[in-house]
Order: structure tokens, then sequence, then C-alpha cells
């Protein structure tokens, strides 16, 4: 607990996620622990890279941090909310304004032009419409797409793809951006620009959570953890190892 | 500008507006399914349109064609002479004179059947060979033919004359006058009833209203009266009376008073409307058989909706993992597969509803009628529409809320 507390202070800037003792199992037969209970701290503005082989628990990890799937143990807090436990309605509205997605497989709807592929993330929001084009026009423009707006997915290379579902999860602003796999789908050359898109975000303030199978797009990243069979392992500065033999990560 | 969204407890919204977007997009986006997957919701609706339309504008017609002679006519009968066991006449003499005075009716008249032998019937002198032909003998005042509307070939019928001082006339019905052998009545023809002589003064080519006139032999009513006597209880006197259109229902109920003010009883007057009963009986269970198959139809369109609407939510799956991540929850995924199947089912009930009346007028036109289609049932049938894409939605919904989104995503 000091360790983590000192951690924040040491940053100086408020914490975005917080693990404490967070777990997950799968239900069997046999049960699966996917997650072994895992200590993560996330500052704003740092950017993080999770790396790990196939099975090792990275989607868990990241299904726990978006609020997709719930803890078994251990409690989650994002922004400082508790949000492990917390009503659906809840979790969903920390979805829609706290969390940015972008997946490997960009999930564009392939009927909706790229700018209504973003204002889709203001659809749950309750923002009111009225601005919602303007802003799904900034968030393009800030992704280098604004003169692609009317574009169909399929009129897009996949760097444009992955570039649109960037500028959807930007769209509110969120205090996270969660990428799975950002450039799983790309070829190097798109790779680098993705991941360059990617580190310039960074630097203009938000917070990156970036799960990655890719050692390039990894080194980009201030913080290198490794999952292996369901634990944290921080690649930087490690720390003292949990008693459980967890290890306690953190910046 | 990250403090102002730290609610603590907000929760995620869908507005309504939103919802239609999502859902018309949902339908726009794949036009040619939606066409599709609302042609059975099309087709009962449709059929159940057109067939409630064409069935009431038929019945509008065809009560148009019988209400002419339906709804001006009275039947009045003696009932008590029908419980007696001895012949009687419960109309008085001036019977013809006292029902024609009644506001709204055109002629009205006594008759009965004569009560003969069988063989009574000859052009031949009694005793002759063969026998005679069994024909039917009606007696009727000059008033009962015209208010039956009996239309002669050739020849005159009886008039007050013939009545007042009981002739032996008769007017003969067209295959009668043929079984009798009379071709002309330039020869003035005599014919025997019951071995009396009768001269035959006309030859009738039919009869709307009484269709037992149009076989048989006519006498005046006071020469029955006369040779035959009182009507017999079997077959007793009756009066038919030709109104005015409109007026039968309050003649019929006139009638028996200002015949027999002594003792209206005796008298049973009624309006004919069994025939149009019948008919919309018939009319009624045709209607229903072919309602039947238009709610097939819809049933099948219902079934079709849900199908499709299934087969959507889980081609769609991974659309509905990125909703949810986007913040969506399962009550806002279900709400948008329930308002596409709604929808559906409206569009399909709209555009249904447009062939039925189209259907109609088609048809209507075709045939010179008059359209007639009752407003609510054009008005109910996209609601209608609608519910059905509702019910169709439910299970399709529910499956949607049920995707684990973690899954979806994958």
């Amino acid at each position: 607990m000091t360790a983590r507390t000192e951690a924040a202070a040491a940053t100086e800037a408020p914490v975005v996620i917080r693990l404490a003792g967070a777990a997950c199992t799968y239900p069997g037969p046999p049960p699966v622990r996917a997650l072994k209970p895992a200590d993560l701290v996330i500052g704003r503005g740092e950017h993080v890279a999770i790396t790990g082989p196939s099975g090792s628990g990275k989607s868990t990890l990241l299904n726990l941090v978006g609020l997709i799937d719930r803890p078994t143990a251990g409690t989650i807090e994002i922004d400082g909310l508790d949000v492990g436990g917390s009503p659906e309605r809840r979790r969903a509205a920390v979805r829609a304004l706290r969390i940015g997605f972008v997946f490997q497989s960009f999930h564009l709807l392939p009927h909706r032009t790229a700018l209504e592929n973003v204002m889709l993330a203001q659809v749950y929001t309750g923002i009111a419409r009225g601005g919602r084009r303007a802003a799904a026009l900034t968030a393009l423009e800030q992704v280098g797409l604004g003169e692609r707006s009317g574009s169909l997915p399929s009129a897009l290379s996949g760097g444009e793809r992955q570039r649109v579902a960037i500028a959807r999860a930007l769209i509110n602003r969120p205090s996270l951006l969660l990428c799975d796999e950002p450039t799983g789908n790309l070829d190097s050359a798109t790779t680098a620009e993705i991941s360059g898109l990617l580190e310039g975000l960074h630097r203009a303030g938000t917070t990156l959570l970036v799960i990655t199978h890719n050692p390039a797009v990894a080194r980009r990243a201030q913080r290198r953890i490794t999952i292996r069979d369901g634990y944290l392992t921080e690649a930087r500065g490690p720390q003292a190892a949990a008693p459980d033999g967890a290890r306690r990560v953190h910046g | 500008m990250f403090t102002a969204r730290r609610r603590a407890g907000g929760s995620s919204r869908l507005r309504p507006r939103d919802l239609a977007d999502e859902a018309l997009a949902g339908l726009v986006q794949r036009p040619g399914r939606s066409v599709l997957t609302m042609l059975g919701t099309v087709l009962g609706i449709g059929g159940f349109v057109a067939i409630v339309g064409l069935s009431q504008t038929a019945n509008g017609q065809i009560g148009t064609a019988f209400s002419r002679l339906d709804a001006t006519e009275v039947i009045v009968t003696d009932s008590a002479a029908a419980a007696a066991k001895t012949p009687a006449l419960d109309f008085p003499a001036d019977a013809d004179a006292r029902a024609g005075r009644i506001n709204g009716v055109v002629a009205a008249g006594v008759w009965w059947t004569v009560p003969l032998k069988h063989g009574a019937v000859s052009a031949r002198p009694p005793g002759a060979h063969p026998a005679g032909l069994s024909l039917n003998v009606t007696a009727a005042t000059p008033e009962a033919l015209a208010a039956s509307g009996a239309v002669l070939r050739s020849g005159v019928l009886f008039n007050r004359f013939h009545q007042d001082h009981a002739q032996n006339v008769a007017v003969v019905a067209a295959p009668a006058a043929a079984q009798l052998g009379l071709t002309s009545l330039a020869e003035q023809p005599a014919i025997f009833i019951g071995g009396q002589p009768f001269t035959v003064i006309g030859i009738l080519s039919g009869d709307q209203r009484l269709p037992q006139l149009n076989l048989g032999v006519i006498v005046p009513e006071k020469t029955a009266l006369r040779v035959w006597g009182l009507p017999h209880h079997d077959s007793p006197a009756q009066m038919i009376i030709h109104t005015r259109l409109g007026a039968a229902p309050v003649v019929a109920g006139q009638v028996p008073v200002a015949l027999r003010p002594g003792d209206p009883l005796a008298l049973t007057a009624a309006t004919s409307a069994n025939g149009s009963e019948l008919g919309q009986e018939v009319a009624a269970s045709l209607n229903n058989l072919l309602l039947a198959l238009a709610g097939i139809a819809l049933i099948v369109g219902m079934i079709g909706i849900a199908n499709t609407t299934l087969v959507a939510v889980l081609e769609r799956k991974s659309e509905i993992g990125l909703r949810r991540a986007l913040g969506a929850r399962p009550v806002h995924i279900s709400a948008q597969f329930l308002t596409e199947s709604t929808a559906l089912g409206l569009s399909g009930g709209l555009i249904g509803a447009s062939l039925g009346v189209v259907t109609v007028l088609v048809v209507t036109v075709l045939h010179h009628w008059t359209a007639v289609l009752a407003p609510g049932l054009v008005l109910a049938a996209p609601a209608a529409g609608a519910i059905i894409g509702l019910i169709a939605g439910l299970y399709p919904a529910l499956r949607a809320s049920g995707v684990e989104p973690a899954e979806a995503l994958r």
C-alpha cells in the first residue's frame, strides 16, 4: 500500500487505473485462473505496454480494465471510482465516457462513413446531439483523416481504418485509451505509422494502455509489463514480489 | 475538462432520437433484406384490408340489389286462422282498401292458396279424359296482384269489377298455360277448375314477390269465396303489401291495427329480412375462411420477421460487442433490435394497407361498384403490423441483450 501511494505521489499525477488483488477465474469445470491476483497502478499520462504470449491472460486483463468482464476477486478503480462491483448502468457509463477502445480488427460498422463510425461513440453518452458532428470531425482531423470523413470503411486502407477507430476512441476525451493489438492486422510500415500516432497522442497527454505482440510497438512505451501464466511482471525497475507470487507493479 | 466528467453516479443513456436513428440505419443499410422480411406482413395486412374491404363493398352491392324488394315488402299472415281447426278468414272484406290508406303503402292485397283435389284443373269439361292437371290455384284480389308485381304476357289482369261481381275469370301463368294448351286468348278460352268453368283473360309471364303464382292459376278472391268458401287452415290467407322504400317497418307496425282494430293479434305482420340474413351468413362464413388465410399469412410474416431479426442478431454479434464497449447497456441493445423489428412490422403494415386499399379500388372500378371501406380498419392495419413486429422481435432482442461483449469482441 505504502509503496503504491508513494509511487503515485512520485509521479505527481492522479491515478487512472488501480488494480488491487484483482483476479479473474473462469468457472469450469475445470476452473481456469486466467489472471492471478494482480496489483497495477497507472497514472495519468503514462504510456504502458503489456506483452505476453497467447493465452497468458492479456485479454482477461484488458477485459477487466475495460469493464467488459468483472473480477472474481480484488478491486478495480478507474479515476478513483471503484467500478469492479458497480451495477452495469454505472460501468456502462464509465466505458462510454472514460475509456476509449481500439481493437485489432477495428470493429467499424461497414455501412457507415468514417464520420458516422466516430459519432457512434457518442450515442450512449447522453451528450446533446447538436455538437456531435463537429466533435467527430475534430477527432478525425486529430488522427489526420479530416479529408476522408465521408468515406466508407471499405474505401479506406487498413491504417486509415485504425485511425478512424482511434478517432472514435478519442472523441469523448477518455481518461484511458485501451488498445488491444492495435497493429495486429497491419503491415510494418502502417504499424510504424499507427504507433507513431499513438506516441503523439501520449505526448499530448493521453493515458495509453497498449496490449501488443509487437516488440517495436512495446518499445515505444515508458513502461513495459509482461504477463505470463496470469502473472504480471514489470520489465523496468521491478519492486519486491508479493508473498502470493504476484508482483506489485507500479511506476 | 476531465473534472467535468467525474460524475460519480452517472449511467449510460440512449436518447429516443438516437434509438430511432440507430434502428432505421440498421434497416436502411440492408434494404433488400428489409423488403423481403416485410413481405409476409405486407401480404397478411394487405390481404386483411382487401378481403374485409371487398366483402364490405360486395355486401353493399348485394344489399342494394335485394333491398329494393326486401325493404319494400310486408307480409301479413292470418295467424288466428292458422291456429284454428276450421276454415277461417280474419281479413275484413275491405282489407285491401284499409291497408291501402296507410301512409307508405303502394299496394296491398289478400291472397291464399285454394285447397283443391289433385287433377282439379283441366281444359276440358268435367268427366272428360284424361283427368285434369294438379295446378296450384290461388285466390287473390286485384290489389294483391298489383302489390306482388305480377307481369302479364298477354291479355289483362282481372280487376275490381271481376272481384266485386265474383266473376268466373282466371289468369294463368305461362307454364300452366302451355300445359293446358292455351296459346291464344283471342277465342276467350275456358278452363275448368274443380268442375267450374272459368274464362281465361290473361297469361302471366312472372311475378316478383309471389313465386307460387308463376306456376299456377289465379282467380279473383270473391269468386274463390263464392265457389270454395273460406281458406283452409293449412293454407290461411295472407296479405302482401308493397310499400315505399324504407316504410316497411312502420307499415308492419300499423297494419294489424288498421285491419283488425278489435283484435290486432289475429294478424301478424313481418318485413321480409330472412333472405338477406341468410345471404349475410353465407358471406360471413366465406369471409371467415379468407380472413383465416390472411391470418395465416400474418403469422408467417411474424415468423419471417422473427427469423430475420434473429439471424441479424447472430450476424451482428461484433457490432453488439462494440456497442457494449461504447457504453450500451443490455437494455439498449434489446431496445434497438425491438425498434428494428417494430419498424419492419409498421412499414409492412403501411405498405400492406395501401396495397389492400388499391386492390379494393381496382376491383370496385372494374365492377362499377361503390367502394365501401371502414376507415378504422385502414388506420388499424399499420398499428397491427407494428404490434406483430414488436412481438416478433421479443425473442431476438432477448438473445441480443444476452450477447457477452468479451466473446463478441474477440
